[in-house]
């Protein structure tokens, strides 16, 4: 996947990502005109498909909405780089099949407009601007086998017909 | 060598004699719950994996509590899809307006939240449930839909982080300035995927109310849990309304920390959190001169009896400062009937306040109480992010209710012996 970086700085709660006046809808397109509006107003109306997000440390704190995961699926962001996660966001991401990477470097590194290419398989993080390559930090067997499997609720769809 | 609490819950359930930090393991939830807002997505998700019924009609809690009573069309339509869930499904824990309070006031005083479970909840609050020794912690929906399936979730062993908390606690403090104070040690993030566990005389010396309001917050450090050991306090509390047999458990003398940190309370203040983080923490006597629109004593984190008796007992015979609106929101039916006995919503209606029907309304900006750009709220709510009351340039700053109950009265951010 191949897109262009918008930057974010540390602790982007999940009201800022889809703030609470929106959850009375759980349609992805709804939530997705509305994505990331409490840190960047402008951002549904400039982001475009493969774009990715670049943020520093705790990305995705606070609330457990899956909304926020959804709504940054749905405006067709490929993949969200951090320097941390917050664990529900983390595991919801994963849940949904939200690409996400964990890479310090990469989050330091990576400037608003950059091209960024990533090879998610290989947790490989190149950004084409700059000619800097990151190794983001690889997923256990178990979370890479709900990724593969095209998120959680394929995965136990999967667990109960195998059993 | 011997396990945390967060350690011997997890190998429990997961059927293992030992678990280590980092360890990967599938185990049975005791709990699963989800609101308005997050069930509706869960059971989209639920219908998806195809399976008829859920794994136990008893053991998962369904609550309206955040846009409830229903503030719009599109709300009450989330409303009515759990409604009609749960009525599908014969959920027994399904509780209607009316009989309904806060999810995380509800649970506990239902003994639906015991000691030494596991509970899962579509809430990133869940985590309160910990102040009765339970391992419980906020998912999202489709985990909350993955496990309503197969009565198990997976979960990352988390390494423990213990917080003893010694000495005599001032005037005024609550459980809540010490999980305030907490988190302006160690920040939003500083116990980020970690499981706190938190002990020491001043924690012994806490009411069960107390408690909860401070495990509430172990998600603002980033912590996937919060919890307390259970002791006599706790028996006295769960013993008499638990709706099935619970087995406490309690760290092994030897349980291996992260870290350990002691803190001395009789050093900690009434705390305010300023505008944006839940870290931006300063003692009240250090909030200078900070102008208040609104008021807001409630929610998961402060909405229970002792609260109200907290900010009663400042409120009595005193009216709200004419550029203040005070809006108090009882936790739970049973928590408003029981402040009514007592004559607490007399001393509020006496003092001016809106007195409402249990509901998370304007913690998260939901309804009851929302603010226009450029006004400033005191709450006892537990988040203070941009937004998160209303308009993006409005500010929420977080205390406890004593705190809020005075500063309800001078119409500034105050300490409590300002108005007594």
């Amino acid at each position: 996947m191949r897109g262009r970086a918008f930057k974010f700085g540390n602790d982007i709660d999940t009201d800022a990502i889809i703030p609470a006046r929106y959850l009375n809808t759980t349609d992805p397109l709804e939530l997705a005109a509305h994505v990331m509006e409490d840190a960047d107003p402008l951002f549904a109306g400039k982001v475009r498909k493969g774009d990715i997000i670049v943020a520093l440390k705790n990305f995705g704190c606070g609330s457990s909405r899956e909304h926020a995961p959804i709504a940054i699926k749905a405006a067709g962001i490929s993949c969200v780089i951090a320097h941390s996660f917050a664990r529900i966001f983390y595991r919801n991401a994963i849940n949904i099949g939200l690409p996400i990477l964990e890479s310090p470097e990469a989050a330091e590194n990576i400037s608003e407009g950059d091209e960024v290419s990533v090879d998610l398989a290989a947790g490989r993080i190149e950004n084409l601007t700059t000619g800097r390559v990151f190794q983001a930090a690889p997923f256990p067997d178990f979370m890479r086998e709900i990724m593969d499997r095209g998120g959680l609720i394929e995965y136990v769809r999967w667990r109960l017909s195998a059993s | 060598m011997g396990m945390t609490m967060a350690e011997k819950i997890l190998a429990r359930h997961a059927g293992r004699d030992r678990v280590c930090p980092g360890d990967l393991v599938n185990a049975r939830v005791d709990m699963v719950l989800g609101n308005d807002i997050t069930a509706p997505v869960a059971i989209q998700e639920f219908r998806k994996i195809g399976v008829e019924k859920v794994f136990d009609r008893d053991r998962i809690a369904l609550v309206p509590d955040h846009f409830t009573p229903n503030k719009d069309i599109r709300s009450a339509e989330q409303s009515k899809l759990m409604r009609q869930f749960a009525q599908e499904q014969q959920i027994t824990y399904y509780f209607e307006v009316g009989r309904m309070g806060i999810e995380h006031a509800l649970l506990p005083e239902e003994g639906l939240a015991l000691p030494g479970e596991i509970i899962i909840g579509a809430d990133s609050h869940t985590c309160t449930y910990g102040a009765l020794g339970a391992l419980a912690t906020g998912v999202g929906s489709t985990d909350m839909a993955a496990a309503m399936a197969l009565g198990e979730a997976w979960f990352k062993v988390p390494p423990t982080l213990h917080f003893v908390f010694n000495g005599q606690l001032r005037p005024w403090v609550s459980g809540k300035d010490l999980i305030l104070y907490l988190i302006g040690q160690i920040g939003v993030d500083g116990a980020r995927y970690c499981s706190m566990e938190f002990s020491g005389t001043a924690i012994s010396a806490l009411s069960v109310d107390s408690r909860l309001a401070m495990c509430n917050m172990a998600i603002e450090a980033g912590a996937k849990c919060g919890l307390i050991a259970p002791d006599q306090v706790t028996l006295d509390y769960v013993t008499p309304r638990a709706k099935r047999p619970f087995e406490p458990v309690l760290p092994d003398r030897d349980a291996v920390y992260q870290a350990e940190t002691v803190f001395d309370v009789s050093q900690i203040e009434p705390q305010v959190a300023f505008p944006h983080l839940p870290e931006n923490t300063r003692g009240v006597s250090e909030a200078g001169e900070v102008r208040l629109d609104q008021v807001v004593i409630g929610s998961c984190t402060n909405g229970r009896l002792e609260d109200l008796r907290t900010a009663a007992r400042i409120l009595k015979g005193k009216k709200t400062h004419p550029q203040v609106r005070l809006i108090i929101i009882p936790g739970t039916q049973n928590i408003y009937r029981q402040a009514m006995r007592e004559g607490l919503i007399d001393v509020f209606l006496e003092a001016e306040a809106v007195v409402s029907t249990p509901t998370c309304g304007p913690c998260l900006g939901g309804h009851m109480g929302i603010l226009a750009a450029g006004e400033k709220a005191l709450a006892t709510t537990n988040r203070n992010f941009v937004g998160r009351m209303g308009h993006p340039q409005s500010e929420v700053y977080l205390s406890n209710p004593a705190v809020a109950a005075a500063s309800a009265v001078t119409g500034k951010i105050s300490a409590p012996e300002e108005v007594l």
